[in-house]
């Protein structure tokens, strides 16, 4: 007892500087925008009266409606598509290629993440604009006459965009969970009669279910509050949550709604955490 | 043959895949040696002028001073932390672990525009100067996770027996870790040093909204993508960096790799 004791101690003194660190640079601050939600915005001060009216306005307006969904539907869109393209290549390295040219694979894959982000932003605004790649391109082999304009910075362009800016976390997740699957599992299910296909989908898939759950979270989660995307390739006329808290605290200077919108998003992105992971309870279970 | 077969259909795909990450960083060369100044096809013709441009652009050179004085501090600080963390999770069981671990690793998926605002208003509030040092304190709560992952697979593979043979032969619990552990680790500290410093040099949200006016490599690309006539030097300025992320990674890789085999680990798993 007297051992655990002291390795309590010796591990809760190293464990203090980072996280009390973590307690003044995102508790404190976290707390501060849940108490702003509740206090009422006056003309140049913040008035400390308690109130709900943040939420009843957050909670009922249309346009915060708007583009929550539109965050959602976006986030829900880009997860899909990312971790869905995501798949095949985690389980091509995992699988197919030699144990000595994996790292080499990683490392290409994760190249293009380190790149300045906003550049790349930019450069899909460029690929997928009016004058751009795809469609100069397109137009220039013949292939249409009028250039695309379900890609032209919209929706669908903001989709692709972070497709690509996420593609690593999706990658990364699912190719640890495919590693950790031990192959004689595989060959067992082979000789049980089952046909490849059935293998994978009775076997191999269950048991990557970890690593999919971990990467639809890990993209989900940074997209739905994605600032710089709907900034750049919209231009301002399709913000997405972020943009819109960002304009609340600062543009328009209503910190406590601002708080309040910061604060029923995270909500928002916790719930839907919570119960994706709830129905999806019995794949975590698998392992050990 | 039928895996072999199966084998092609997915490296084809790997490899469309991987064309489709590279798409925007192959595009950015094309562009910064194009002396057209719209960002179009077809192109024009070959010029350096943008590069020439960049290098007597003195705001840019505000800019990377300061983004390098942020990403030097943020990663050294994130470092230290994250030692602590990581020596403390790997080596130690104690009441409250898991949530406080989880709670320092929360940055990984808050979305960046949270921690910014929320560290923003409590400094307006508390009248702080926005400045430099604000945006180091913000990025080095985000690199922090970041080191930790890293550091943690170095301390998690040490061999606790040759701390303990340090014990024996008299040395005292510092001076064992001075000399035994953190020679062990010290490839998966570079390593860290490396990635944080390469976040925090790439990070727009934090640096756009703390560091007051102070430019940093980001928000001055940021304000210049709204004006036509800059583009190409942005594109210039992306080739160099692209080459520079390219370089601090493969150093970092190194490392690792070296960290692994002293450990005798396997060659295998990615930088994060």
């Amino acid at each position: 007892m007297a051992k655990f004791d002291a390795e309590a101690k010796a591990g809760l003194s190293l464990i203090a500087p980072p996280f009390l660190y973590a307690l003044g640079i995102l508790a404190i601050p976290l707390l501060t925008i849940l108490a702003y939600s509740f206090l009422t915005d006056g003309y140049l001060e913040i008035i400390r009266d308690f109130t709900w009216a943040n939420y009843a306005e957050v909670l009922t307006d249309p346009i915060v409606l708007v583009v929550m969904m539109r965050s959602l539907i976006v986030a829900a869109a880009v997860t899909a598509l990312t971790v869905g393209l995501a798949f095949p290549v985690a389980y091509y390295v995992s699988f197919v290629v030699r144990p000595e040219r994996k790292a080499m694979w990683l490392f290409l894959i994760t190249i293009p993440f380190w790149t300045s982000y906003l550049i790349r932003v930019f450069l899909w605004k460029v690929i997928l604009g009016y004058n751009g790649v795809v469609n100069s391109s397109l137009t220039g082999l013949g292939i249409i006459d009028e250039p695309l304009t379900f890609i032209l910075y919209n929706v669908n362009s903001i989709v692709i965009t972070l497709a690509h800016a996420y593609a690593p976390f999706a990658i990364l997740p699912i190719f640890v969970a495919l590693e950790k699957i031990d192959r004689s599992l595989l060959e067992a299910g082979r000789d049980l009669g089952e046909s490849r296909a059935m293998t994978f989908w009775r076997v191999t898939l269950p048991l990557a279910m970890p690593g999919v759950l971990a990467a639809v979270l890990i993209v989900f989660i940074p997209t739905i509050g994605d600032y710089v995307t709907p900034e750049v390739i919209g231009g301002g006329k399709i913000p997405m949550i972020a943009n819109m808290i960002q304009v609340q605290m600062l543009a328009l200077d209503n910190r406590p709604l601002g708080s309040a919108l910061a604060v029923m998003a995270m909500v928002v992105v916790a719930v839907i955490s919570a119960v994706f992971l709830f129905l999806n309870r019995r794949f975590l279970k698998v392992r050990q | 043959m039928s895996i072999h077969s199966k084998g092609r259909g997915l490296q084809v795909y790997s490899v469309l895949y991987l064309l489709f990450l590279y798409a925007p960083i192959l595009l950015l060369p094309i562009f910064a040696f194009n002396s057209g100044t719209i960002i179009a096809f077809p192109l024009q013709g070959f010029t350096t002028d943008w590069f020439v441009q960049m290098w007597g652009n003195a705001t840019l050179r505000r800019a990377l001073t300061n983004s390098l004085t942020i990403a030097f501090s943020a990663s050294v600080l994130a470092t230290c932390l994250g030692v602590f963390a990581a020596r403390a999770s790997t080596r130690f069981k104690f009441p409250g672990r898991g949530g406080m671990m989880a709670f320092i690793m929360l940055p990984m998926v808050l979305p960046e525009i949270i921690v910014a605002m929320s560290l923003l208003v409590v400094l307006l509030g508390m009248g702080v100067q926005l400045s430099l040092l604000t945006v180091i304190l913000g990025h080095a709560l985000i690199c922090m996770p970041y080191a930790i992952a890293i550091l943690s697979t170095a301390f998690s593979s040490l061999d606790r027996s040759l701390e303990e043979a340090a014990y024996d032969l008299g040395e005292s619990k510092w001076g064992a870790f001075r000399l035994v552990t953190l020679p062990l680790v010290m490839p998966g500290i570079i390593s860290s040093l490396l990635i944080s410093f390469t976040i925090s040099l790439d990070e727009f949200i934090i640096a756009f909204f703390l560091a007051g006016n102070e430019p940093t490599l980001p928000t001055y690309i940021f304000s210049q993508l709204r004006f036509p006539r800059s583009i190409p030097v942005i594109m210039a300025l992306g080739t160099v960096l692209v080459l520079l992320s390219i370089v601090l990674l493969a150093i970092g890789e190194y490392f690792r790799r070296r960290g692994n085999a002293r450990i005798g680990g396997s060659p295998t798993g990615g930088l994060l």
